[in-house]
C-alpha cells in the first residue's frame, strides 16, 4: 500500500466512443498536498476527476486512490469527496436542509453532523436557511465545498471550485483548503484560474488532449519553461537598464521610452540569466524592488499549449 | 516535497448507502417541491368538494359510469371519481411524480452529487421508485378517501345499484367501492412505469415528461376503437375500465384479472426496462441527454413484444366475441329485471322476483340492415316479460347506445308509466324512474356465467 500519496495513476486511459478523454496518463497526488489540475477545454480533467470520484472507471491503466486500487465504478474507497462539473445542490432545499439530506444519507445524525461548522467555515451561517434556488454560482460553490467537507475527507477532488467566487469568497475557500492540507487531506483541483493554482497549489499536473505534459512542482515548471518575461522594478531603472544590456541570456523586451528612467523594466531571460542580473544589480548597489513574471509560468505553459494546440489544427 | 504528519480527520462511513436512506432522501427532495405538495393537497381536498358539490346540484354528469346514482347514494360519488381518475387525473399526477424522477437530477445537474454520495445506481435507482411508488399511492388514496368521505357526507350511507341493475348494500358498496381502487392502480403503477422509463430514456427532454399522458391518452383511444377484445384487453389502459365488472351480480372477475395482469406486466417490464439503461448510462460524460436509440430498442420494443404476446396469449385463452347480439340482449334483460323490481318496491306493487318476471329483450341493430353486432348506438330493443296472475306480457322499448368497451346506455322509449318518463309517481311524491334511462355492461369475454 502507497501510504505517501493520496493517488497514484499509471497509464489511464478513458475513451467515449471514439473520443479519447484520456490517454495513458500517469499522476501522483502527495497526501497533504494541494494538487492543481490544469489543460485547455476538452483535456480531459473533468474525466480524471470523475475517475478519482469513482464515477467512472479507467478503460485500461491501474489507479490507486488512499492507498486502495479502484478497479470498478462508485468503488472510491471511504475518506473521498468532492465535485466535478459544479456542486450538486437541491434548489427546493435550503442550504442546511442540503447539507443535512446528505449527512443523514451518510448515516449521520444531521444534528451533530457538524452542519454549523461546515457552513461556517464557507462563509455561508448567513443564509444557511436559504432556499439555494436563489443562491449565486459563488455561494453554490461554497455550499457545494460545505457538502464536501460535511464527509471529513482525505481526499479532496474539485471542479473550477472558484468558479463564480467574489475575492472574499475566494480567500475564504482558500483558506479553507490551506487548513485542510495543513491537516493531511489530499486536494486535487482543477482550474482555469492560474492565479488560483499557484496560490494554492504546491503541484500541478498540465493536460492537453487527454495526455500529460507537465506534471511536479510550480518551481519545477518554471525551470523546464521557456523564457519568460518578467518585470524588474528597481531603485535606478536608468543603471539596471545598462547592466541588463550588458548581459548575455537577457533580452529587454519593454518600450518604456520616455519613462526608461522610471518604468519597470521587462526583460526576457530563463531563471539562471535572471537570477545573475539579481546578483549583478545588488553588487552594483541598485535595490530590487519588484521581480515578478509578467505572465505566470503556469499560465504560460497553458498558454503554450494552447497556441501549440492551435497550430497544430 | 513532504507528507505532513497530521491525521486527516476520520472520515465518515463511504460504503453505499443504504436503500431507506436513499429513499427518505428521495422523499425529502419530491416533498419539498411546491407542486407535490399542491397535488398532494388537491387529491386529499378537491374530491371531496367536488362530489359534495355535484351531488348537491339537480343535474348529475349521467354521461359517466354512476354518476346518475349521486343523488341516491354517496357510493357512487367514489366511483365517478374513479371514471375521471382513469382518464385523466391519474396519467397526469403519474407524469408529474414518475416521469420527473430521473430527469430531474439531468435538470439539475445532481448525478454526479448523488452518486457520489450514494455510491450505488441500484440503490439509488430502488430509492427513487420506491419514493415515487409512495407519492403516487399517497395520491391515489387521497382521490379514493376524499371522493368516499365527501359522497357519504353529502348524500349518505344508502345501497348502491349496480350496473346489472342489482342492489349492493353499503356494506357490499364499500368493499366493491375499496376494491375498484385497488385494482385502478395496477394500471397506475403501469403509467408510472412507463414515467420512470421516459425519464430515464428521454433525460431532461420534457417528453419523458409526457409519455404517461400521452400514452394514457393513446390507450384511451384505442379503447374507444372497434378494436379486437384481445387487443383490447392486452392494453394496461383496460384495468381503468374492468373494475366494472366488480358492480355485477356475480362478480365478473375474469377481464378484471387480466387487466389488472396485464398492467402489472406492464409495470414489471417497464421498470426492468428503466433499470437495465439506467445502469449502462456513463455518468462521467457530460454531453448525455438521454439514451437516444437505445431508448427505441431496449424500450419501446420490448413493450411492443409484450403486447403482441398478451394479445396472442388472451386471444387463445379466452372466448372473446365481443358485442354480439345475444350479449347485448341477456345483458339489457338482466339489469330491466333488477331495475324493474326497484321500481316495484318503489311504487309499493307486489313483490315480484327476476324468475317470476321471465325477462328477455330482443334487439336489433341499425334496424336488421347491418351486422348484429359492435358498438353503435343503433340498437333498438323491445324487452318483454311477465307477472304472475297476467296473462298478458308486458313490453317496454329502449334505445342502446353500446360503447366499444361494453358499457351501454339504455333509454327507454315507452310505454310512459314504465320507462317512458324520468319520473315516477309514489306514495311520497315524484321520484327518478329507474327505468327511464340506466346504464348497462357487456361483458366483453365468454367466461361468466349468465347474470
Amino acid at each position: 500500500m502507497d501510504t505517501l500519496h493520496a493517488v497514484r495513476a499509471r497509464g489511464i486511459t478513458k475513451c467515449f466512443g471514439d473520443v479519447v478523454a484520456l490517454d495513458g496518463v500517469d499522476l501522483d497526488v502527495t497526501r497533504g498536498q494541494i494538487h492543481g489540475l490544469v489543460g485547455p477545454n476538452g483535456a480531459g480533467k473533468t474525466t480524471l476527476l470523475g475517475l478519482l470520484l469513482g464515477l467512472a472507471v479507467a478503460d485500461t491503466g491501474r489507479l490507486e486512490v488512499l492507498g486502495t486500487e479502484v478497479g470498478r465504478a462508485f468503488a472510491a474507497p471511504d475518506g473521498v469527496a468532492g465535485f466535478v462539473d459544479g456542486p450538486g445542490l437541491y434548489p427546493s432545499l435550503t442550504a442546511r436542509q442540503n447539507l443535512a439530506a446528505l449527512a443523514e444519507l451518510r448515516g449521520r445524525d444531521a444534528r451533530t453532523a457538524g452542519i454549523d461548522d461546515v457552513l461556517d467555515q464557507v462563509g455561508l451561517t448567513d443564509v444557511a436557511d436559504d432556499k439555494a434556488r436563489g443562491f449565486s454560482l459563488g455561494m453554490r460553490q461554497r455550499l457545494g465545498l460545505a457538502a464536501a467537507l460535511l464527509t471529513r475527507p482525505r481526499l479532496l477532488v474539485l471542479d473550477e471550485p472558484s468558479n463564480g467566487l467574489d475575492p472574499a469568497g475566494k480567500r475564504q475557500v482558500h483558506g479553507v483548503l490551506n487548513r485542510l492540507a495543513a491537516d493531511g487531506t489530499s486536494v486535487v483541483v482543477s482550474s482555469h484560474r492560474m492565479d488560483d493554482l499557484e496560490a494554492l497549489c504546491s503541484e500541478v499536473t498540465i493536460l492537453a488532449t487527454g495526455r500529460v505534459v507537465f506534471s511536479g512542482p510550480l518551481g519545477k515548471l518554471a525551470a523546464e519553461s521557456r523564457e519568460l518575461d518578467y518585470r524588474v522594478r528597481t531603485s535606478d531603472p536608468r543603471a539596471a537598464r545598462r547592466l541588463a544590456e550588458g548581459m548575455d541570456g537577457i533580452e529587454i523586451v519593454d518600450d518604456a521610452g520616455t519613462r526608461q528612467d522610471s518604468g519597470p523594466l521587462v526583460v526576457r531571460a530563463l531563471v539562471p540569466a535572471l537570477d545573475d542580473l539579481v546578483a549583478r544589480l545588488v553588487t552594483a548597489g541598485v535595490a530590487v524592488r519588484e521581480l515578478a513574471p509578467v505572465v505566470s509560468p503556469l499560465e504560460a505553459a497553458f498558454l503554450a499549449l494552447t497556441e501549440d494546440r492551435e497550430e497544430r489544427r | 516535497m513532504t507528507t505532513t504528519a497530521a491525521a486527516a480527520a476520520t472520515p465518515v462511513h463511504s460504503g453505499p448507502a443504504p436503500v431507506s436512506r436513499s429513499y427518505r432522501f428521495e422523499l425529502v427532495k419530491l416533498v419539498s417541491q411546491w407542486r407535490i405538495r399542491l397535488l398532494v393537497l388537491a387529491c386529499w381536498i378537491a374530491p371531496g368538494l367536488f362530489v359534495a358539490g355535484v351531488s348537491g346540484q339537480s343535474t348529475l354528469p349521467s354521461d359517466t359510469l354512476f354518476g346518475r346514482w349521486m343523488h341516491a347514494t354517496g357510493w357512487a360519488g367514489p366511483l365517478v371519481m374513479l371514471g375521471f381518475a382513469g382518464t385523466w387525473a391519474l396519467p397526469l399526477l403519474t407524469s408529474v411524480v414518475a416521469g420527473d424522477m430521473f430527469a430531474a437530477e439531468d435538470r439539475l445537474g445532481t448525478w454526479r452529487h448523488l452518486l457520489v454520495a450514494v455510491r450505488s445506481p441500484r440503490r439509488i435507482f430502488a430509492a427513487k421508485v420506491l419514493a415515487g411508488l409512495t407519492v403516487i399511492l399517497l395520491l391515489v388514496a387521497g382521490l379514493a378517501c376524499s371522493s368516499t368521505v365527501g359522497g357519504l357526507a353529502s348524500v349518505g350511507n344508502q345501497p348502491l345499484v349496480g350496473l346489472d341493475g342489482h342492489l349492493l348494500t353499503p356494506s357490499d358498496a364499500a368493499g366493491r367501492v375499496l376494491l375498484a381502487w385497488v385494482a385502478a392502480l395496477a394500471p397506475t403503477l403501469a403509467l408510472a412505469a412507463i414515467g420512470l422509463l421516459g425519464s430515464v430514456a428521454l433525460g431532461r427532454s420534457p417528453t419523458g415528461l409526457l409519455l404517461p399522458p400521452l400514452v394514457a391518452l393513446g390507450m384511451q383511444v384505442a379503447q374507444m376503437l372497434p378494436l379486437p377484445v384481445a387487443v383490447r384487453l392486452a392494453l394496461p389502459g383496460y384495468a381503468f375500465i374492468s373494475w366494472n365488472g366488480l358492480f355485477t351480480a356475480p362478480a365478473r372477475l375474469a377481464p378484471l384479472l387480466i387487466g389488472v395482469a396485464v398492467s402489472l406486466a406492464w409495470a414489471v417490464l417497464a421498470t426492468v426496462l428503466a433499470h437495465s439503461l439506467f445502469l449502462r448510462r456513463d455518468f462521467t460524460n457530460l454531453a448525455y441527454d438521454g439514451a437516444g436509440r437505445r431508448a427505441f430498442t431496449v424500450g419501446v420494443l420490448p413493450l411492443a413484444a409484450l403486447t403482441v404476446l398478451t394479445v396472442a396469449g388472451i386471444a387463445v385463452a379466452t372466448d372473446s366475441t365481443g358485442i354480439t347480439q345475444a350479449k347485448v340482449q341477456r345483458s339489457l334483460a338482466t339489469t330491466f329485471a333488477h331495475l324493474y323490481r326497484s321500481q316495484t318496491e318503489q311504487l309499493h306493487r307486489p313483490a315480484v322476483t327476476e324468475a317470476q318476471l321471465r325477462t328477455s329483450a330482443a334487439c336489433t341493430k341499425s334496424d336488421g340492415q347491418a351486422a348484429q353486432q359492435g358498438a353503435g348506438n343503433d340498437w333498438r330493443c323491445v324487452v318483454t316479460w311477465h307477472l304472475p296472475g297476467v296473462p298478458v306480457a308486458g313490453t317496454a322499448v329502449y334505445q342502446l347506445d353500446v360503447g366499444s368497451d361494453g358499457r351501454f346506455v339504455a333509454d327507454g322509449d315507452g310505454p310512459k308509466e314504465v320507462n317512458g318518463y324520468f319520473l315516477v309517481r309514489t306514495s311520497t311524491g315524484d321520484a327518478p324512474n329507474p327505468l327511464w334511462q340506466f346504464d348497462g355492461d357487456v361483458e366483453l369475454l365468454d367466461t361468466t356465467s349468465k347474470g
